[in-house]
């Protein structure tokens, strides 16, 4: 290093410019200059300088998790440019959207992109989540990541949810107000959480000067430190989750090769096939934007966004106590505990564990596809009627005891299943997982596509 | 962690560990400071509309005989409706869905208060009809002063059922 700077002090001012910024003085030729680089450079240092060439395949990560930072980038650029147009009060609210929408060239599709970003992202930090799930990659020295990535998770849905309340429109009012509504079902403290997301009774100004703070800057702020140290955390465990192969094969994939190009250049691509499919996407569907908030009318039906609507299909079903306590608590328990359970084996980097996890997984899958929607009809036919006439406490007729039969239910699967196939106990936990996910997006596809007025169920195109 | 290092020898350990402590204290004073501060700054505010005092929170409704019995007048900007029972009592129902606060429109055909976003019904005196909302309407307190109705729209109040004793009759 010292050598070449001395011998490079000579050389004009660009080259010094260059030098000072990446620390090298030309563009790097051999692997060493190469790898040398990424360690320099401040963004590049994030990334290894090596790493195992069995974990380039783009069938092992899929790149889900270098698209979500791509997708939480573009939501910030864009809605900063938004920052300077809207106007978060509910007297001016909606028409300063309409103003970003029909008075600023390029306004209608920067919030277009804002839009499609905010729904793409749940989406594919979801499969994110999934991906690592399936590949094992959240035991050991990933374990904490996983806590981590539940933060991010947290913070996407928070901004997604904050962010819905802003354009002041019918949908995004009452969607805000059945959420918030959910809050006072918690026991004890439930009224005055109410109170103090809205800060008041109602949804208002005052509502809508805190959700703009939360998802203007405490939740980007959170978002970014979050992101940071999860990126640091994929560095500490020596970059992601190799796939495990045997002799000569396993050799083959845990051979170095540098960062740059290799990896980069995949990046890259992917990032901007990304970028320009959301750009498409938003060039030829706009934002929606529906009348101007009216306190005094709800819609019908008034549904929450879709990434809720699996929750507010529980609501249906559930006394809200249950709903929106009971159940979401004891997901997010088990989500935090899953890289803390004693394992059998300590399987990482191959999808799905083992042949017969895959089996397991498809049981568990088609399981959950069938029994979800006769317990939806079920209840809707059985438990409407008979609802009203129970003397008992309705806590308990519609909370306690249909909880307890569900918890029963899913106890009795696992404990079928490991028998069934003489599994251990991480293939049994994959397939109570699978389980669980696909009855939970089977409410939500019911809340989307099955539900029309009166949240009566009713066939998608009759919606 | 590397377990702590005393050194076995220090002069005066009642002035060191009192310095610890008094550290410890202050910085536990300024999270306790920083958490008041972040409180009180997101702590719910009384809203700007809201009454401010007693008698901006009394909507005068109009004379008794304007309200045929069996009849519910809506007063939006009240956020409530009057409803005059057969009997000729007086209630005022607040207009939000105990479930989860969608606006209950008045369906005068069919007698119910029907919520548009989870089917909950109510009958004309706030009674669930209908889950899943789990309580009757809020109701406001009525008053009648030389047969002017008027109603407090201060404070909803919550009840468990409907009771005759929250009808006021004249
Ligand atoms: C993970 C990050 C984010 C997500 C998921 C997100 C999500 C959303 C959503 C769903 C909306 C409603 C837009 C609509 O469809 O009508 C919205 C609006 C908005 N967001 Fe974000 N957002 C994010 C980050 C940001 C950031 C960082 C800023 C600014 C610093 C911002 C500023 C705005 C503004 C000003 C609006 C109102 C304009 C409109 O409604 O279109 N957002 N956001
Ligand atoms: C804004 C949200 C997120 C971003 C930007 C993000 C980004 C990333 C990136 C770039 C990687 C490197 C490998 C890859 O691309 O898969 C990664 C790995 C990882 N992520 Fe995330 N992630 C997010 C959310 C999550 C969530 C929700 C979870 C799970 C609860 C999670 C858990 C992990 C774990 C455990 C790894 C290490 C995987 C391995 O070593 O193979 N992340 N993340
Ligand atoms: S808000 Fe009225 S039924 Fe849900």
């Amino acid at each position: 290093m010292r050598r070449e700077r001395h011998a490079k002090s000579t050389s004009g001012i660009g080259s010094r410019v260059w030098r000072s910024f990446v620390g090298t003085l030309t563009i790097p030729r051999d692997d060493r200059e190469r790898a040398r680089l990424t360690l320099n450079a401040l963004l590049l240092h994030f990334r290894p300088a090596r790493l195992p060439v069995g974990t380039l395949r783009y069938t092992h990560t899929f790149g889900l998790g270098g698209m979500s930072l791509v997708l939480v980038s573009m939501l910030m650029l864009t809605g900063v440019l938004m920052m300077f147009v809207y106007e978060p009060s509910p007297e001016r609210a909606h028409e300063s959207v309409v103003r970003i929408e029909e008075g600023i060239s390029f306004g209608r599709l920067v919030r277009a992109v804002h839009h499609w970003s905010a729904n793409f992202v749940i989406i594919v930090v979801v499969l994110h989540l999934l991906r690592v799930f399936f590949t094992g990659a959240f035991r050991g020295s990933r374990q904490f990541n996983w806590i981590v990535g539940l933060a991010l998770l947290a913070c996407i849905l928070t901004s997604n949810f904050t962010g819905y309340l802003l354009p002041w429109d019918q949908l995004s009012y009452w969607a805000v107000t059945i959420c918030t509504g959910m809050l006072s079902y918690v026991p004890g403290i439930g009224a005055w959480l109410e109170r103090a997301i809205r800060g008041g009774a109602e949804i208002g100004s005052a509502t809508l000067i805190i959700f703009y703070a939360l998802h203007t800057t405490v939740v980007p702020v959170l978002l970014v430190a979050l992101m940071a140290w999860h990126f640091w955390r994929v560095r500490k465990a020596g970059g992601v989750v190799v796939p495990p192969g045997d002799g000569h094969d396993g050799e083959a994939l845990r051979r170095k090769v540098v960062f740059l190009p290799n990896l980069l250049l995949r990046e890259v691509a992917a990032g901007l096939l990304l970028i320009a499919f959301v750009f498409v996407v938003a060039t030829f569907i706009a934002a929606p934007l529906g009348s101007p908030a009216n306190p005094g009318m709800s819609p019908n039906p008034a549904k929450a966004p879709w990434y809720f609507l699996g929750l507010q299909e529980l609501l249906l079903h559930f006394h809200p106590t249950v709903a929106v306590l009971a159940i979401p608590g004891i997901t997010v328990l088990a989500l935090l505990a899953l890289p803390y359970l004693h394992y059998d084996a300590e399987l990482s980097g191959r999808w799905f564990l083992s042949a017969k996890g895959r089996r397991m997984g498809i049981v568990a899958a088609v399981t959950a596809v069938i029994v979800t929607p006769l317990w939806i009809v079920a209840d809707e036919r059985v438990g409407h009627a008979n609802r009203g006439l129970a003397g008992a406490h309705p806590f308990i007729v519609q909370g306690l005891a249909p909880l307890v039969i569900l918890l029963a239910g899913v106890a009795l699967f696992y404990r079928l299943v490991k028998s069934r196939y003489a599994a251990s106990r991480d293939e049994s936990v994959q397939a109570l997982f699978i389980l669980l996910f696909v009855a939970f997006a089977v409410l939500t596809v019911t809340g989307i596509w099955f539900r029309g007025a009166g949240m009566a169920l009713v066939w998608p195109w009759e919606v | 962690m590397p377990s702590r290092q005393r050194k076995p020898s220090s002069a005066k350990p009642s002035r060191r560990s009192f310095l610890v402590w008094a550290g410890i204290a202050a910085v536990l004073a300024a999270v306790a400071e920083a958490i008041w501060v972040v409180l009180s700054f997101i702590r719910p505010r009384p809203a700007r509309t809201q009454p401010r005092d007693a008698r901006d929170a009394i909507v005068v409704a109009g004379p008794e005989e304007t309200f045929p019995p069996g009849s519910v007048t809506a007063f939006p900007e009240g956020k409530f409706y009057l409803v005059r029972l057969e009997d000729g009592g007086f209630l005022a129902l607040h207009r939000r869905c105990t479930h989860l606060g969608c606006t209950v429109p008045w369906d005068a055909s069919a007698q119910v208060f029907a919520c548009p976003c989870h089917s909950s019904a109510f009958d004309i005196r706030g009674a669930v009809l209908n889950p899943p909302a789990p309580r009757p309407l809020d109701h406001f307190s009525v008053r009648v002063e030389n047969g002017i109705v008027k109603v407090d729209i201060s404070k909803p109040i919550r009840r468990r059922a409907f009771e005759p004793s929250q009808v006021r009759r004249l």
